[in-house]
């Protein structure tokens, strides 16, 4: 009897390795076919110049620009307005209202939606109604919208973390509410904060659906000189390449090595958060 | 005064008054309700919703919710917390934050009291070198003390300490005391304890609560030698609490 349980114990234990050790290789597998497929075509001019050739030469600069405005600009438009939410949901508002609650849910809600319904609704809203175009404007402010609930959720959770006794030590000197989250609240939850916008950063520049209707195109030869040109932008490039164009054995290469530059930035924005997160942990002390 | 928590009633019929330069001790087993009658007085029961209080506390002859606003009081009436929380902030920043609360930016004036009021905590020769080292970098009874020296920069009357030695070893807490007794010539300071021996040692009066009623009060060495009540001798003597 003893011995059996002690078998299945064994058994489950190696079962739940095994689940883990697989979530590796498949991590493993990728990274591989992603960089074995694409790391050939990868040179500097591919880093730095502009397709040619009808897509089957030159590099992906206008792509990786593209790429980098678009993230910048949902960042910039999302964190102001995630943090900001995150305090009245955290800090002010009283817990049990219906407001909160609404707002909660609605936070949840939007997290789960299909990055290609907020394609059609920055399309939409942005595109059309508001005349901004297919642009950098639009695809931005599409892609700020879709992170929101990533940065609300991290930036609560920041928040929340945040001792009470820093608080009341704050207002126990008669420092006011707004004072005291000024001083004593934001400063500590920050680190959390930004781990949290970086995260979401590492997901907006790699999302296709959401900027296709609203700030990609396949080809241009120039950069971009304004917030209203539409641009080329690194996931786009992927699907482009995969899907349109006439050569497409020629295009089939340099996807993959589009999609390697991707791969890395993408996973050096999270390596970035990690270490922030193990060194804002390591110095905390409360 | 009466408080209570939602439907519970807290505190009841509480009759109190505190001399200014003295150390006035309140003690009792835990939850009597010792730490929220201290939090009334710079009220930090406000932070907790569905508390309702009747009656009133006066400071200098002013009722505290009435005459006072909030920000004012709490800047007349400081408070020392049960465990040392400093910001994680520089040591000079932690005893800067109540200035600036108030709006002071010259840099000389705070540098000069954070400097004094650090004289004043008995913190200053200790960490006179490494005032922008972190605060969590001090040890458990220099953090306190650190907290004192907050709460004394920004010149309060009244000084509030609910169980500041419980989370301190004996040492820390010996000097705790040694600053109590220091700091009441200038303050008028009020601490809640469950170490009776510790509102022996410092206390000038003493009450007793128990079950958020107030038994017993009295100059400490009558407390302590002739209590009156039979409760106040057994909790004294020990057998509960």
């Amino acid at each position: 009897m003893k011995r059996n349980r002690l078998l299945i114990q064994k058994l489950w234990f190696s079962v739940l390795g095994l689940s883990g050790l697989i979530i590796a290789i498949i991590l493993f597998a990728l990274v591989f076919f992603v960089t074995t497929r694409g790391f050939r075509v990868i040179n500097w001019e591919f880093l730095t110049a502009a397709p040619k050739d009808g897509m089957t030469a030159g590099g992906i600069f206008p792509a990786i620009v593209g790429t980098f405005y678009l993230t910048l600009l949902a960042i910039a438009a999302a964190l102001p307005v995630g943090v900001i939410t995150a305090i009245y949901l955290n800090e002010y508002a009283d817990r049990d209202s219906r407001l909160v609650q609404v707002s909660r849910k609605a936070v949840n809600a939007l997290a789960g939606i299909p990055s290609v319904v907020f394609g059609l609704f920055g399309l939409a809203l942005f595109v059309n109604f508001l005349h901004f175009g297919v642009s950098i404007l639009s695809g931005g402010l599409t892609l700020a919208i879709m992170i929101l609930p990533v940065i609300i959720r991290s930036s609560e959770e920041a928040l929340s973390a945040v001792p009470f006794s820093f608080r009341e030590a704050s207002l126990a000197l008669g420092a006011s509410k707004w004072y005291t989250i000024r001083r004593a609240v934001l400063p500590t939850a920050l680190p959390g904060i930004f781990t949290g916008a970086i995260l979401g950063i590492g997901r907006v520049a790699g999302e296709t659906a959401p900027i296709m209707f609203t700030a990609a195109t396949f080809f241009t030869g120039r950069l971009p000189s304004s917030i209203r040109d539409e641009v080329m932008a690194l996931p786009y490039h992927i699907y482009g390449l995969m899907t349109e164009g006439t050569h497409p054995e020629q295009q089939a290469p340099i996807a993959y090595g589009t999609a390697l530059v991707l791969l890395v930035l993408v996973l050096g924005i999270d390596l970035i958060a990690i270490i922030w997160r193990y060194r804002s942990r390591k110095m905390k002390k409360w | 005064m009466n408080l209570w928590f939602g439907e519970k009633h807290i505190l009841k019929n509480i009759s109190l008054d505190f001399e200014s330069n003295e150390i006035s001790a309140i003690i009792g087993p835990s939850g009597c309700g010792k730490s929220t009658l201290i939090r009334t007085l710079n009220r930090m029961n406000d932070l907790i919703p569905e508390t309702r209080i009747t009656g009133g506390v006066l400071l200098d002859g002013q009722d505290i919710r009435q005459e006072h606003d909030v920000v004012t009081l709490r800047t007349k009436v400081g408070m020392v917390f049960q465990r040392p929380n400093p910001f994680p902030k520089s040591i000079f920043e932690n005893v800067a934050y109540g200035l600036r609360v108030q709006g002071i930016s010259n840099r000389r004036e705070i540098a000069d009291r954070v400097e004094n009021t650090l004289k004043a905590a008995a913190l200053w020769d200790e960490v006179k070198g490494n005032l922008n080292q972190n605060a969590f970098q001090l040890s458990g009874g220099q953090q306190q003390r650190l907290c004192i020296a907050r709460a004394l920069a920004v010149k309060p009357e009244v000084i509030l300490f609910d169980e500041p030695c419980s989370a301190l070893d004996p040492i820390s807490t010996a000097r705790i005391e040694e600053l109590l007794l220091k700091l009441k010539i200038s303050y008028t300071i009020i601490i809640v304890t469950h170490n009776m021996q510790q509102a022996a040692r410092v206390a000038d009066k003493t009450a007793f609560l128990l079950m958020g009623e107030m038994i017993e009060v009295g100059a400490t060495s009558q407390i302590f030698k002739q209590p009156k009540d039979k409760r106040t001798e057994d909790y004294i003597t020990g057998r509960f609490g």
